[in-house]
């Protein structure tokens, strides 16, 4: 989808804004917005579907709320839409009607598991070999995405040169929208900074960008280096 | 370090501009949300305080800047860190959530590595904890894929013509750690003075080590 979210590129926000001593979290309610989301991943799903909740804000919400409003945004938006909340129910902060679920919530033991533990996004590739190797010149397709991608649009079109195979990884546009893992090679792709932003660019710059199989196609196009 | 809040306009989505109202508004809408989890048996109240501690206590830049000390002491760890780096920080105890996929980006007089996640907010989380709110507003997000430099600038980093700028933008599970150069002068300090000198910001990459 083309959203608010995907930033990459704009150049009217303003100056960065930085905080002396930064606290990690600036109230009571943003430590237990994140503890939430965390906690609940047994039953909210993968990273992708919270993800997706935030980048389906309304673009102005978006812009005009604060990070953690983002996730409470996305918290709201999956345990309404995978059913185990209503409107009323979140207003009113009572149980009016329990959904069965198969085990009970994740205690310290185990939320403490999954931060040491972590959750890999590889995938054993099966044998399938990778369609690309690192120095192919590629594409990222440019294609319409009307769901959850992590390809970016300032990306879309672009030819760049393949740096680095990470092996196969779970892909975000099937796993957000519950249509399987999907996994597939996944590369890191530079691409110079005049391909990217215009003909007049004279900088010595680069992105490096990650991208899956199913975004890439080869490209017969070179782009030298400046 | 400037401090922009003074000379820039108030921004609705900034923490610290947000209003006393809104945030007792917020707190109300999600001590309501949290209670209602626990009732459904979405969430265990333990856990919540479980990762809030783990967050604001055991993970932050201390943990990188370990990583960072040990390469410029050992130059076999930092081969070992440049070529697998999820592997190399395991042995200084570091890993989980956001961490399963490291890469370490070294910096050299003619490279500058910088990273960003234009998309969210993805941030090596085992090494450096929650990222700072720059990191995740759209400030940053936004100009510093196209204009690396001007917001390197506002860091206070400038950078000779000659020196390329990558920028790593984290669109997937990959995270990214910028090693950065070893300042001179240290020669003398060990690997805990050493570690004392690296922040955060040098190893997003918006900043450079300085000698003590």
């Amino acid at each position: 989808m083309n959203g608010i979210h995907d930033m990459g590129g704009m150049t009217c926000f303003g100056p960065i804004r930085r905080e002396n001593n930064e606290p990690i979290f600036h109230a009571d309610w943003e430590r237990r917005v994140f503890a939430m989301n965390l906690a609940a991943f047994a039953f909210l799903g993968p990273a992708d579907r919270a993800r997706h909740a935030i980048e389906r804000m309304d673009p102005v919400e978006y812009l005009t709320t604060s990070y953690y409003e983002h996730w409470l945004a996305a918290l709201v938006t999956m345990a309404k839409d995978l059913g185990y909340v209503t409107d009323e129910e979140m207003d009113s902060g009572r149980v009016a009607a329990k959904k069965e679920t198969p085990n009970p919530p994740p205690d310290a033991v185990m939320v403490e598991g999954l931060v040491r533990g972590g959750m890999p996004a590889t995938r054993d590739a099966g044998g399938l070999m990778p369609a690309f190797k690192v120095g192919d010149t590629v594409r990222a397709r440019n294609v319409e995405i009307t769901g959850h991608t992590r390809l970016a649009r300032y990306v879309r079109g672009k030819v760049g040169v393949i740096k680095m195979h990470h092996g196969s990884h779970v892909f975000p546009d099937t796993v957000a929208h519950d249509r399987g893992e999907n996994a597939q090679p996944l590369y890191t792709v530079r691409f110079e900074a005049r391909e990217l932003w215009g003909d007049n660019v004279e900088r010595r710059d680069c992105v490096y960008f990650d991208l899956w199989e199913d975004y890439l196609e080869h490209s017969q196009r070179k782009v030298s280096r400046p | 370090m400037s401090d922009h809040r003074h000379d820039s306009p108030p921004s609705p989505y900034h923490s610290t501009h947000r209003t006393a109202e809104r945030n007792k508004e917020l707190a109300r809408r999600v001590e309501r949300i949290e209670s209602l989890l626990i009732g459904k048996g979405i969430v265990a109240k333990d856990a919540l305080d479980k990762l809030v501690d783990i967050y604001e206590n055991d993970l932050g830049p201390m943990n990188g800047a370990k990583v960072v000390a040990r390469a410029w002491v050992d130059a076999a760890f930092k081969r070992r860190l440049l070529d697998n780096a999820t592997a190399a920080v395991a042995e200084l105890g570091f890993g989980g959530l956001q961490g399963e996929h490291m890469v370490v980006v070294e910096n050299t007089p003619k490279i500058h590595n910088v990273v960003v996640c234009t998309l969210c907010s993805c941030y090596p989380w085992p090494v450096l904890g929650l990222p700072p709110t720059w990191y995740k507003d759209a400030a940053y997000r936004s100009r510093v894929v196209i204009d690396p430099r001007s917001v390197l600038a506002e860091f206070g980093t400038s950078l000779a013509n000659d020196v390329e700028v990558r920028v790593w933008d984290s669109s997937a599970e990959v995270r990214y750690l910028v090693l950065p150069e070893r300042p001179a002068g240290t020669d003398n300090l060990s690997e805990s003075e050493l570690a004392k000198l690296v922040d955060r910001d040098a190893m997003i990459g918006v900043a450079n080590v300085s000698a003590p």
